[in-house]
C-alpha cells in the first residue's frame, strides 16, 4: 500500500491527541514513573515524556494482556454451563509514542496467534488499536534493530509513523487503511508534505549482525558451550520474557470458586524451572543453560523458519531490565 | 584490589576451589556477576559501588554448585546473606572460600561463619531514615487509603518473579506460589494474585530478610517491595528484640521461646 506523507505541526500532534481522547479512545503513553518510562493509559497531552528510548514495559498487553479470561463456568448438578469471554467490551486503544520497534513486534505476534487457530481475543483486541509510532532520533548500545531487518524510521506494523524534523514539526506517514482513515478525520490537522528529508533526523543504529546468517549458523548450534556461558548468572526469572514485545509463551490457569470459577490465560516465560516441566518429574530444559538456548533459537531460529519473521525486533530491552545483565546481542554476536 | 585478585589466582591455580564467583564489567555502565574457572580471567575482577547484586543467591542454584567448589566475593549483603543461609543448613563452612570485601574495599578473609558473625556485629543492619520515614508515613495511613496505595504500587507487578529469583533467601525448589493443589495464592497478575504474592513473599521473609534490598534492585518495574520486607525487619525488632543473622540461633518465626512476647494475640 502506498503510503501518504503529511507534515504536522507540533501543536496540531496535541490537538490531534486530545481528538482522540475526546473520540473516547483510551490511550497509551509513555509516561515517566519514577526511573522508568512504561506505556501507560494517558487522559492529557502533559503527560507523555518524549524522553525515552524504549519504554521498559512493551505495548503487547494491549492485544495480549497478562491475564485474560478465556471463558467462565458453572457447574450444577445436571450440567456444566460455559460462556466465553466477551469481545464486545474491548476498547479503541491508541498507542502513541510506539518505536518502529514496536510497531514491528506485532507481525511475529498476530503471526504466532494466527497459527493453527486464529485466536478470537487477540484478533478483535488488535482490530481496534492504532499504532502511531514516533521514529527514533536517539539510541543506545541495547538497541540492535538494523540487525534483525528494521530500523529507527521503519513504517511496518504502525498505521501513522511520526518523525520529528529539524523544525521541531513532524513528517506523518499515513501508512494503513486505519492511519489514513485517522488522517481524514482529523484533515484539518495534517499539512502537505514536507521538503525536509526523514532520514537525517533518525538514529545511527549500529548493524552487528545479520539475521539471515545467525539463521543459518544455529542450525548445527544446539549442542554448544555457549549456552552455559553466556546464561551462567541467569536467575530464572521471567523479566526478559515479560518485557518483550513479542514474547507471547503463556500458561492456562483455572481460578475456581466453589462450583464455578475462569480459565485465565497468563504470561509465561521459558526462563522459569516450571516451564515445560513434565507431570512425571522430568523437564527437557533442566538448566537455565537449555532455558537458554530456548529463548535465543525460539526467536532467531524457530520462529523465521515458520513465519519468516524472527521473533526478535532488537528494541534490547531484555538486556535493559535483566537482574544479571545478561545480554541477548552479546549472546548472538558471540556465536 | 590487587589482594583480591591474587588471591582468586591463588585458589584456582593450587585448585582450592574450582570457581571464583565476583563481579566483573558488564554492559553500559553496569556490573555484573562472573564466574571464573581460570586463573589468567581473574583480572577481570572488579570492585565498587556499582557492585549491588547479592552475590549469595548463586550458592544454591544447582547449575553454579555443580561447578565445584566455589569462592566468592562477598561485601556486607553477601556476608548476611551467607550467615543466613548457614543458619538455615543451606551452607556448610567447607562449601565454599569466602572473599570478604570491607566498606573500605579491603579483602578479609573468614575462615569459620563465627568469624563472619564477629565481623558483622560490628556492621548491624540498619535501616535509613529515609526508608524509616516512608515507612511510618504508610503506616499512618488510614487503612482504605493505605490498601489503595499498595494496590497502585503492585499494579504494574506482572509477576515475573524476578524479586524471587534475584533473592538468596528464595530458594526453595518449589514455591508456595507454584503450588495449584491447594491453588494458596492466585497465579494470574492481578490486583488480588499480586496482593496475596508480595504479602505472603515478605511473610516467608520475615526474621530471615538481611535487607539486601535485591528484590527491588531487580524489580524491571521499579515497584518498593523492600519497604514491606523494611517494615517488617522493624516489627521483628520491636517484638523480638535486635535481629541479625547468626548460625547459632534459630529463625525469629520458626522458633519458639516461653518468654516471647504476645502482644499481637487480643
Amino acid at each position: 500500500m502506498q503510503i501518504d506523507n503529511y507534515l504536522i505541526r507540533k501543536t496540531s500532534l496535541e490537538k490531534l491527541f486530545n481528538n482522540l481522547i475526546g473520540n473516547g479512545k483510551t490511550v497509551f503513553a509513555p509516561k515517566t514513573s519514577g526511573k522508568r518510562v512504561l506505556f501507560e493509559d494517558v487522559k492529557a497531552f502533559s503527560e507523555i515524556t518524549e524522553d525515552y528510548i524504549v519504554t521498559t514495559n512493551s505495548a503487547k498487553s494491549v492485544v495480549f494482556p497478562r491475564t485474560e479470561k478465556l471463558f467462565s463456568y458453572k457447574k450444577t448438578k445436571e450440567k456444566t454451563e460455559i460462556t466465553d469471554a466477551s469481545t464486545d467490551t474491548f476498547p479503541e486503544v491508541v498507542l502513541w509514542g510506539t518505536r518502529p520497534c514496536d510497531a514491528a513486534a506485532f507481525i511475529p505476534l498476530t503471526d504466532t496467534f494466527n497459527g493453527d487457530y486464529p485466536d478470537v481475543l487477540y484478533n478483535n483486541r488488535l482490530g481496534k488499536v492504532y499504532v502511531l509510532s514516533f521514529s527514533c532520533a536517539t539510541c543506545d548500545e541495547y538497541c540492535f534493530c538494523t540487525s534483525v531487518n528494521g530500523g529507527p524510521g521503519n513504517t511496518a506494523g504502525s498505521d501513522i509513523l511520526f518523525t520529528k524534523l529539524s523544525t521541531g514539526d513532524y513528517l506523518a506517514e499515513a501508512i494503513t487503511e486505519k492511519g489514513k482513515q485517522l488522517v481524514a478525520d482529523n484533515q484539518s490537522l495534517f499539512e502537505a508534505a514536507p521538503s525536509e528529508e526523514k532520514e537525517p533526523n533518525l538514529a545511527k543504529v549500529t548493524t552487528y549482525f545479520n539475521q539471515d546468517e545467525i539463521q543459518a549458523k544455529l542450525q548445527n548450534l544446539f549442542e554448544n558451550p555457549v549456552w552455559d556461558e553466556k546464561s551462567r548468572a541467569c536467575l530464572g526469572c521471567g523479566s526478559c520474557a515479560f518485557v518483550c514485545p513479542v514474547c507471547s509463551c503463556f500458561d492456562i490457569q483455572d481460578e475456581a470458586h466453589g462450583s464455578k470459577g475462569s480459565r485465565l490465560r497468563c504470561w509465561d516465560s521459558c526462563g522459569f524451572g516450571l516451564f515445560t516441566l513434565h507431570t512425571s518429574g522430568h523437564n527437557p530444559r533442566e538448566t537455565q543453560g537449555a532455558r537458554w538456548r530456548q529463548r535465543i533459537l525460539h526467536k532467531f531460529l524457530y520462529m523465521p523458519n515458520k513465519s519468516k519473521v524472527a521473533g526478535c525486533v532488537g528494541c534490547g530491552r531484555c538486556s535493559r531490565v535483566c537482574p544479571a545483565d545478561i545480554n541477548i546481542l552479546e549472546t548472538v554476536t558471540s556465536l | 584490589m590487587n589482594e583480591l585478585i591474587q588471591k582468586a589466582k591463588d585458589l584456582l591455580e593450587s585448585n582450592a576451589v574450582q570457581v571464583v564467583i565476583g563481579y566483573g564489567k558488564g554492559s553500559a555502565d553496569k556490573t555484573r556477576a562472573i564466574f571464573l574457572t581460570k586463573s589468567e580471567n581473574c583480572d577481570q575482577l572488579l570492585f565498587d559501588s556499582r557492585c549491588v547484586q547479592n552475590l549469595a543467591v548463586y550458592l544454591t542454584k544447582h547449575e553454579i554448585k555443580h561447578l565445584g567448589k566455589l569462592a566468592i566475593v562477598a561485601p556486607i549483603p553477601v556476608l548476611r546473606s551467607i550467615l543466613q543461609l548457614a543458619a538455615e543448613n543451606q551452607l556448610k563452612e567447607s562449601d565454599l572460600v569466602i572473599l570478604g570485601v570491607s566498606p573500605e574495599s579491603k579483602l578479609i578473609e573468614f575462615e569459620s561463619f563465627g568469624a563472619i558473625e564477629l565481623f558483622l556485629d560490628a556492621h548491624k543492619i540498619q535501616i535509613d531514615e529515609k526508608y524509616k520515614a516512608t515507612i511510618d508515613k504508610i503506616k499512618a495511613m488510614p487503612v482504605s487509603e493505605r490498601f489503595a496505595y499498595w494496590m497502585k504500587e503492585l499494579e504494574p507487578c506482572f509477576k515475573c518473579y524476578a524479586c524471587r529469583a534475584a533473592c538468596p533467601l528464595c530458594y526453595c525448589p518449589k514455591c508456595t506460589v507454584e503450588n495449584n493443589q491447594p491453588q494458596w495464592i492466585p497465579a494470574a497478575s492481578h490486583l488480588l494474585g499480586n496482593l496475596e504474592w508480595h504479602v505472603m513473599r515478605a511473610m516467608h521473609l520475615a526474621g530471615r530478610c538481611t535487607d539486601c534490598e535485591a528484590c527491588y534492585t531487580a524489580c524491571p518495574m521499579g515497584i518498593p517491595i523492600h519497604l514491606l520486607t523494611k517494615s517488617m525487619l522493624q516489627d521483628v525488632e520491636e517484638h523480638f528484640g535486635p535481629y541479625g543473622p547468626s548460625v547459632g540461633k534459630h529463625n525469629t518465626l520458626s522458633s519458639f521461646n516461653p518468654d516471647d512476647k504476645e502482644s499481637f494475640i487480643r
